[in-house]
């Protein structure tokens, strides 16, 4: 066949293309990539309710009222709002009712108790200006100004744990990232290692014809690379479509407040591909070098 | 007649291409596979390698074009102690050298034209300067029908004149070639023979390891001949006095 034309022969790649590891290369690193990505979701989500719940608690403040001698509990908690509404850094003050502070402790005593026999306290839930809000000595030294056996709870027990719950989320999110794009790293290196014995004689061949050390180990980056990359973007665009089902599926909070998924939460998974074709070029580039480096 | 004077043996390594000074190689921790070899190959000459199979001419080869490294001695080669050339410079002395592999040692996944091509990509070399050239050596070789055939579809002759091809299209120093003409027919030999005498016309050192004693006598070159990894004779075969 004499249709061969010299002048439209394009070089061919030096690498063969494919190789029958190929596809399973690309289906752990996807895999990978998918797991970094849910990872990064649940740790935005995670954080974005923690933040929820500590504003919610941040904001109020609760103060337990028992009557004191003759006075009725009604009158003692009517004392205690009137004492802290108006102070400086406070809002809007109520004194819940008998049945609500009865319903709060009614779990614990049974059906059976019979409540008005007990001198249940009262609680007066306080508002407090979220630009200021008042300190909780503050409120105790008013309610203390009006002779009241009151407690105040500005919920800081909470606060704190919400918080250092919120921060080991972080840290195990993390955590279990570093672990990811160490195993995808290490999946790469394998496969980098694998496929420069399948194709030992081609390096051979281009290292005798005087090709550089660097110059074939970019062959095998760029390639890992650019599967990596695919692989990532199999991996984030999977990760994502997951996030949106969850989105969806909680409605148009989403799944509030245990996993309030944003949309834009979805855009942390953008820059999976990258770092996916990053890690393995930097892990197929450090084992060819290493690995041909010994080839004489 | 040749040339070369067989007492010449120690020509002094400055004016040589490839000078060896009681060089010895073994394989990991083997026996000596050459042994105490001192030769020298001054620009432009053209040797044959001859010694019965396993006697050692492929590993004499390998020590040349760099794929191994002496056990012993010193090794000379475009005027450099080989043994102190920086692995960043190796890559420059191996496109000097044009090696034709007993096994060929295509590549599978390119075609014939890609193959011959390689040592000019190798180079760094724009694809419209060569692209004439590797066509026009191709042809000259009998595969001008072949140029897009993958190695795996060519005949054993074919292959042969494929592999030498790729070995002189860069036009190296040296011409190293390894029994290159174990496949091919009486007529393809001398046609290959008369290829590498016009290569070395042109100024390539020239070295065949070969079994081929007709090819050998016809030529009328020198012979280093081995024995068990000794060089036992260097001179035309059968040389007068
Ligand atoms: N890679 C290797 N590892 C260990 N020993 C080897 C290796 N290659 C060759 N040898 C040994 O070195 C000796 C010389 O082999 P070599 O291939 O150089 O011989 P040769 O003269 O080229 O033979 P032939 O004419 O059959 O090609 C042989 O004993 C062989 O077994
Ligand atoms: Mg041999």
């Amino acid at each position: 066949m004499s249709d061969f034309d010299p002048g439209r022969w394009k070089p061919a790649p030096f690498l063969p293309e494919t190789d029958a590891r190929d596809g399973s290369l690309i289906f752990v690193v996807a895999t990978l990539c998918f797991l970094a990505c849910l990872t990064a979701l649940t740790v935005l989500a995670t954080d974005r309710a923690a933040r929820g719940w500590s504003d919610q608690l941040t904001g109020q403040a609760t103060v337990i009222v028992r009557a004191k001698g003759s006075e009725t509990p009604d009158s003692a908690a009517a004392r205690a709002a009137e004492a802290l509404s108006g102070l400086p850094g406070v809002g809007e003050v109520r004194a819940l009712e008998k049945e609500k502070a009865e319903a709060l402790i009614a779990p614990w005593l049974g059906d059976t108790a019979d409540l008005d026999d007990l001198p249940v306290p009262r609680l007066v839930a306080v508002d407090l200006d979220p630009k200021a809000p008042a300190t909780p000595q503050s409120l105790d030294k008013a309610l203390k100004a009006q002779g009241l056996d009151a407690v105040v709870d500005d919920h800081s027990i909470w606060l704190k744990d919400i918080q250092r719950a919120a921060g080991i989320a972080r840290w195990i999110g993390v955590g279990v990232f570093v672990l990811i794009a160490a195993a995808a790293g290490a999946v790469v290196a394998f496969a980098t290692r694998a496929g420069l014995t399948a194709r030992h004689e081609v390096v051979e061949v281009l290292h005798l014809a005087g090709a550089e050390d660097t110059f074939i180990a970019r062959l095998f980056q760029m390639r890992f690379a650019r599967m990596a990359a695919l692989a990532g973007l199999f991996g984030a665009g999977g990760a994502a479509i997951m996030g949106a089902i969850l989105r969806l599926m909680g409605g148009g909070q989403g799944l509030t407040p245990v996993l309030p998924i944003v949309w834009t939460d979805l855009l942390a998974v953008l820059p999976c591909p990258v770092a996916a074709g990053l890690v393995a070029a930097v892990a197929a580039r450090l084992t060819a070098q290493s690995l041909i480096a010994k080839m004489t | 007649m040749s040339r070369q004077p067989h007492d010449e043996q120690a020509l002094d390594a400055d004016d040589a291409i490839l000078a060896f000074d009681d060089v010895s190689m073994r394989y990991g921790r083997g026996p000596e596979t050459l042994k105490d070899l001192t030769f020298s190959l001054e620009p432009g000459s053209f040797h044959f390698l001859t010694g019965a199979s396993g006697a050692g001419k492929s590993s004499l080869l390998k020590l040349i074009y760099l794929a191994a490294k002496p056990s012993k001695g010193l090794m000379h080669l475009f005027g450099q102690d080989v043994s102190t050339v920086p692995p960043k410079q190796q890559p420059m002395l191996r496109r000097r050298i044009g090696v034709v592999f007993q096994e060929f040692r295509l590549l599978d996944h390119m075609s014939a034209f890609d193959n011959v091509a390689l040592p000019l990509r190798i180079a760094g070399r724009k694809p419209d300067s060569y692209r004439q050239d590797v066509a026009e050596l191709l042809a000259w070789v009998g595969l001008r029908s072949r140029m897009h055939a993958m190695p795996a579809t060519l005949a054993g002759g074919e292959k042969q004149r494929l592999a030498i091809a790729r070995a002189v299209v860069n036009r190296p120093d040296i011409l190293l070639a390894d029994e290159p003409t174990g496949n091919v027919d009486h007529e393809m030999g001398l046609r290959i023979l008369r290829l590498f005498v016009e290569l070395n016309r042109l100024g390539t050192t020239v070295l065949i390891a070969t079994h081929d004693q007709d090819l050998v006598a016809r030529s009328g070159k020198p012979v280093l001949h081995l024995e068990d990894g000794r060089l036992t004779q260097l001179g035309p075969i059968g040389g007068a006095s």
